[in-house]
């Protein structure tokens, strides 16, 4: 199934394209040029040890930190340093690392955020709505509860559900299957599954290599805040001398 | 025993009745002024020493309105509106350009702010108090008082206002934005919430809230150019044991106070009975920090 669908995200145009971007927090540099593309519809992996800058290069393409040198095109448009607000009417969405539910809204209220939007009509909420606790049961049982209440997995399920929301081309996925249980991680897997049948595009970050290599149809690896490798994720396997280098697995 | 005894048959009911109704509605007064001053405070993390003054400015442009069209009700909407649009103006102006810096310059900018208000009141208006005549003089016989209807009036559209403004956070799509934004700013910009025009929107609530208690609570003060110190001192007070952004914690704290103020007033001068509010900031600070009113954090 991958396979085919490799060929036709490399067909397709580039929806994200991310040129030598330099971000820094305060004084120290994060980002030392880091350069990726993601086509319409790709899932593509981003892979590395942890702190070398695969969520600031999100943060960076989300808008929430504007990079000091390097340009962010979204659909050929340059996009860089745009507040993330007008970023996701653009087609951006953001699920972060740390989930980032507002926890004393309700699960509802939680998805309004994303669903309040200007110009989205009562019936396409409604559909959206019916599609995302289709995909996430559990959401629409508890879907009066707070957020804050729900359980690891649970609050993941509505990060990603959050997101969905926006009707986004791309979501940008930090570790989306940190700390879940393998049911959940496999769930996870389906969803990025379901919304890749969707046509919508991922940046996945995942310290998961099995999970990513299969998920997705590139990936890039980084270290030290730049892009080391980029390969076809069907030409990668987990045990090659790349992965071992670069990941220590 | 005999000292309780006496004590209990001494006890002046009647004025007890008459201070809880005179503290439920300077309760209500202040809580209104409080709810905004705590929503400026939980959204944008900004201590708004403005607050005050716009109390002030609300009760000149009601002064200003009432005195041109002689309509109290008038008076109280077009404050209400034209303060809200100067707290926008003001944020905006003053308080959008330093988001991101040190807290300490938004301190400075309001308190700027308040002084220039102060000051601008004081040359325009003189130091003479001026009047707002209450919409509705009637009495009814509370004991041996002539409690006058228009206190309950205040105290019951103030907590219409507040409820109000509740039922907009609780259910309305910008309620649910500015909730959000409370809550986690930034992931609120990644979900497309203008965060910026949020908070303007914000400060504008709270300014206008602050207006309509000034016009409300006009009648019963003189309205001059440092009406707002006290009350703004107090609000600070109901903030802090309300729980700094707790909006529910603010409005209990509000009738908390005025009602231990009002009761301590029984027995010392109104003057003295303020000691209260501090000695309850006080023990506030040193036992929960947090604040009177929120869940204990775990």
């Amino acid at each position: 199934m991958s396979a085919q669908e490799t060929s036709q995200g490399k067909s397709g145009d580039p929806l994200v394209t991310v040129e030598d971007l330099h971000t820094y927090y305060g004084k120290s540099h994060i980002l030392h040029g880091v350069s990726l593309t993601v086509g319409r519809g790709e899932v593509v992996g981003l892979l590395g040890r942890n702190g070398v800058g695969k969520s600031t290069t999100l943060k960076t393409i989300m808008g929430l930190i504007y990079p000091k040198q390097g340009r962010i095109l979204l659909e050929g448009r340059p996009v860089t340093s745009t507040p993330a607000h007008k970023l996701a009417k653009l087609g951006i969405a953001y699920v972060p690392e740390d989930r980032r539910i507002f926890r004393l809204l309700t699960v509802m209220e939680n998805l309004r955020t994303g669903l309040d939007r200007p110009g989205v009509t009562d019936a396409r909420k409604q559909e959206l709505l019916e599609k995302v606790f289709a995909y996430f049961p559990v959401l629409g049982e508890r879907r009066n509860q707070a957020g804050g209440t729900l359980s690891g997995g649970e609050q993941q399920m509505l990060a990603i559900a959050r997101a969905m929301m926006l009707e986004p081309k791309i979501i940008l996925l930090d570790e989306p299957t940190e700390g879940l249980m393998p049911r959940m991680v496999t769930q996870i897997h389906q969803i990025i599954d379901a919304l890749h049948n969707e046509g919508v595009a991922i940046l996945l970050v995942e310290q998961n290599v099995p999970l990513t290599l299969e998920a997705s149809q590139r990936v890039y690896i980084m270290e030290k805040g730049a892009i080391r490798h980029h390969a076809l994720s069907s030409d990668l396997k987990v045990g090659d001398d790349v992965i071992k280098q670069y990941l220590g697995v | 025993m005999a000292a309780i005894l006496s004590f209990f048959s001494d006890f002046p009911f009647e004025l007890f009745v008459i201070q809880t109704l005179n503290g439920i509605v300077t309760g209500m007064i202040l809580a209104l002024i409080a709810s905004g001053l705590t929503l400026i405070f939980g959204i944008m993390d900004v201590v708004n020493f403005a607050h005050g003054e716009l109390f002030m400015l609300g009760a000149y442009v009601g002064v200003l309105v009432l005195s041109t069209t002689g309509s109290f009700w008038l008076a109280l909407i077009l404050a209400t509106l034209l303060v809200a649009t100067f707290g926008g103006a003001m944020q905006i102006i003053t308080l959008r350009p330093l988001v991101g810096r040190d807290p300490l310059t938004t301190i400075l900018a309001t308190f700027g702010v308040s002084l220039i208000l102060q000051n601008y009141a004081l040359w325009q208006f003189g130091p003479v108090a001026r009047k707002i005549n209450e919409p509705y003089t009637g009495h009814f016989n509370l004991f041996y008082l002539e409690y006058p209807w228009y206190r309950l009036i205040i105290a019951a559209l103030s907590a219409a206002i507040i409820g109000g403004f509740w039922l907009f956070l609780k259910y309305g799509r910008f309620g649910i934005w500015i909730r959000a934004t409370m809550q986690d700013r930034v992931m609120a910009q990644a979900m497309g919430i203008p965060v910026p025009w949020v908070h303007t929107a914000a400060f504008a609530i709270g300014a206008g809230m602050a207006a309509a208690s000034g016009v409300l609570f006009g009648p019963l003060v003189g309205v001059n150019h440092t009406m707002g110190l006290d009350w703004v001192l107090k609000a600070f007070i109901v903030v802090v044991v309300g729980g700094m952004g707790n909006l529910g914690g603010s409005i209990a704290a509000a009738i908390f106070i005025s009602l231990l103020e009002s009761y301590a007033s029984i027995w010392v001068s109104p003057s003295r009975a303020v000691i209260v509010s501090f000695v309850v900031l006080i023990l506030t600070l040193l036992f929960r920090p947090t604040g009177l009113f929120v869940p204990t954090p775990k």
